[in-house]
């Protein structure tokens, strides 16, 4: 028998909670509405890797153009390096549906910080904090945004550079990459980054970055080798257009065969 | 009892036997794997190869400085990732096929040889033999430079790389192979490319092995960079003489008496 009076003509689940001991935010719903619920299994059309590293004026990320289909190379044109205000961009890999669910909270975010009217605005380093509660309280909900993303920035003569994935982990470092990237580009990247953050101009990190993306094209199945590349600097930001990658594949010219095959 | 007639074709009785165990609750051993980065490259006079030389048991580094670049014969040798007893008797045996195959001949052992020999043992152990190789040498052929992997299937390029720490190498080398590279830089390109798999890769550590394998010579650089010396421990452990104090001494002789007797045509072996 259910003694409170409040709980009476509510909808009710005698298996789990028969006298309405949760509290109602966390009783669990059967009505009609949660049996069409989806909880995110899987992501679909993905984005492979973003790299991104600190330089001396700032920070430079890249990502490529491409949202695959699973193995199929479906959106050749999609831009995975998204804007947040004057000072900070976030790059995406993983479910680009979650990504663009995230780059509207994010738009909506800026609004209202605006409209608040405080003259603050919110930095690289507020924006990720955010997001990795954001990723963090979805994960425990066991409803995942399925992305990995890089955010970086430039404020009040800081650079920042942070990484939050769908499992909420976060981590700081002066190169960061996701996906595949975090196997092939992260060794370049550290051998040429780590120890010269504060020197490198922003050709040599250009090139850095353009020989990693190059490096990737070659080797990670689901990339393309159409790019564009975020700078952030005190000058604000700039996302470049897509850029074309120069490939080399005269290597195999002599091969004939996979073994003992001569002709 | 034991089946007389075999029939033609692959038998898998062995699979349903380890089926059966395991869902009985015995599972399949666990091997030792090599972890690893290990990797090949053409240059202008030959071939150099280069390995890592750690051996992991799961998270467990099992041997700090293990030699992964396995003996074929004088100018042909084989990097070995995956299992490393797989790698260890696999390529054991192929050389010591290779020699036989040699004196049979009486020609110098080509690659492509050894190659064949080990793509179709490994074939036909469907992939239950863990042996990730690279193989490489020079013979009258020229260069050559393969990959062969544990199901059997192999690759003829002008780079290669193997084992966990192979997408870290195999980075350096899309950076910095081109053709008709000297020595050198090779040689410099393979130290690179190792220290990648060996920074960047947990199951690749310890030092640099690198082989370098041309028409005239063959060129064994053991421990070629060790960018992981232990660091001199700060303290002397040693305890100092007279730290313990003691009261008597008494030396004793285990042989009290010692009487030799020389029997027969003394120690020699008897080949009569």
């Amino acid at each position: 028998m259910d003694h409170f009076p409040t709980n009476w003509g509510r909808p009710r689940n005698d298996a789990f909670d028969a006298y309405g001991t949760y509290p109602i935010a966390q009783r669990p719903k059967n009505d009609a509405f949660s049996a069409g619920v989806q909880h995110t299994q899987q992501p679909i059309v993905t984005g492979t890797s973003v790299l991104a590293i600190k330089y001396k004026d700032g920070i430079m990320m890249a990502a490529d153009n491409l949202a695959s289909y699973g193995s199929l190379a479906r959106f050749k044109d999609i831009q995975r390096l998204h804007a947040v205000g004057d000072n900070t961009v976030i790059g995406a890999g993983g479910d680009m549906s979650d990504f663009q669910y995230i780059q509207t909270i994010l738009d909506e975010l800026m609004i209202d910080e605006f409209t608040s009217g405080d003259h603050q605005t919110l930095g690289p380093a507020e924006i990720h904090e955010y997001l990795s509660q954001i990723m963090y309280a979805r994960r425990s909900k066991m409803n995942p945004l399925w992305n990995s993303l890089l955010v970086g920035g430039f404020k009040d003569g800081q650079r920042f550079l942070a990484y939050v994935d769908l499992l909420g982990t976060t981590y700081s470092a002066s190169t960061l990459a996701t996906g595949y990237g975090s196997y092939i580009a992260q060794p370049l990247l550290r051998k040429a980054v780590e120890g010269y953050e504060d020197v490198l101009t922003e050709e040599e990190a250009l090139k850095i970055i353009e020989n990693s993306m190059r490096v990737l094209y070659y080797r990670d199945a689901r990339s393309l080798n159409k790019y564009q590349v975020a700078t952030i600097t005190e000058k604000g930001v700039t996302i470049s257009e897509s850029r074309q990658l120069e490939t080399s594949w005269s290597f195999a010219e002599g091969i004939r065969g996979y073994g003992a095959q001569t002709q | 009892m034991e089946n007389v007639f075999r029939s033609p074709g692959f038998d898998f009785s062995n699979e349903l036997r380890n089926n059966f165990m395991t869902e009985k609750g015995l599972p399949l051993p666990k091997a030792t794997s090599t972890g690893t980065t290990i990797v090949g490259c053409l240059f202008k006079d030959g071939i150099v190869l280069g390995a890592d030389t750690r051996a992991t048991e799961g998270p467990i580094v099992a041997d700090k400085n293990c030699e992964k670049i396995h003996y074929i014969t004088e100018s042909i040798r084989c990097c070995g990732a995956g299992t490393a007893a797989d790698t260890e008797f696999t390529t054991a045996l192929i050389s010591s096929n290779m020699e036989l195959h040699g004196l049979q001949t009486g020609r110098k052992p080509r690659v492509v040889t050894a190659m064949t020999m080990l793509k179709q043992m490994l074939f036909r152990y469907q992939g239950q033999v863990g042996a990730a190789l690279v193989l490489g040498g020079v013979d009258s052929t020229g260069p050559h430079l393969f990959t062969i992997h544990p199901h059997g299937s192999t690759d003829k390029l002008p780079y290669v790389t193997m084992g966990s720490g192979s997408l870290a190498a195999m980075a350096v080398f899309e950076s910095g192979w081109k053709a008709n590279m000297e020595r050198e830089d090779a040689l410099n390109l393979v130290k690179a490319a190792i220290s990648a798999g060996i920074f960047n890769d947990l199951g690749s550590g310890s030092n640099v092995d690198a082989c370098i394998i041309t028409e005239h010579s063959t060129e064994m650089l053991r421990n070629v960079e060790m960018p992981n010396e232990r660091v001199q421990k700060e303290r002397d452990y040693k305890f100092r003489r007279g730290t313990t104090a003691w009261k008597k001494e008494d030396v004793r002789k285990l042989i009290v008496e010692e009487q030799v007797t020389i029997l027969g045509p003394g120690d020699e072996m008897d080949i009569s």
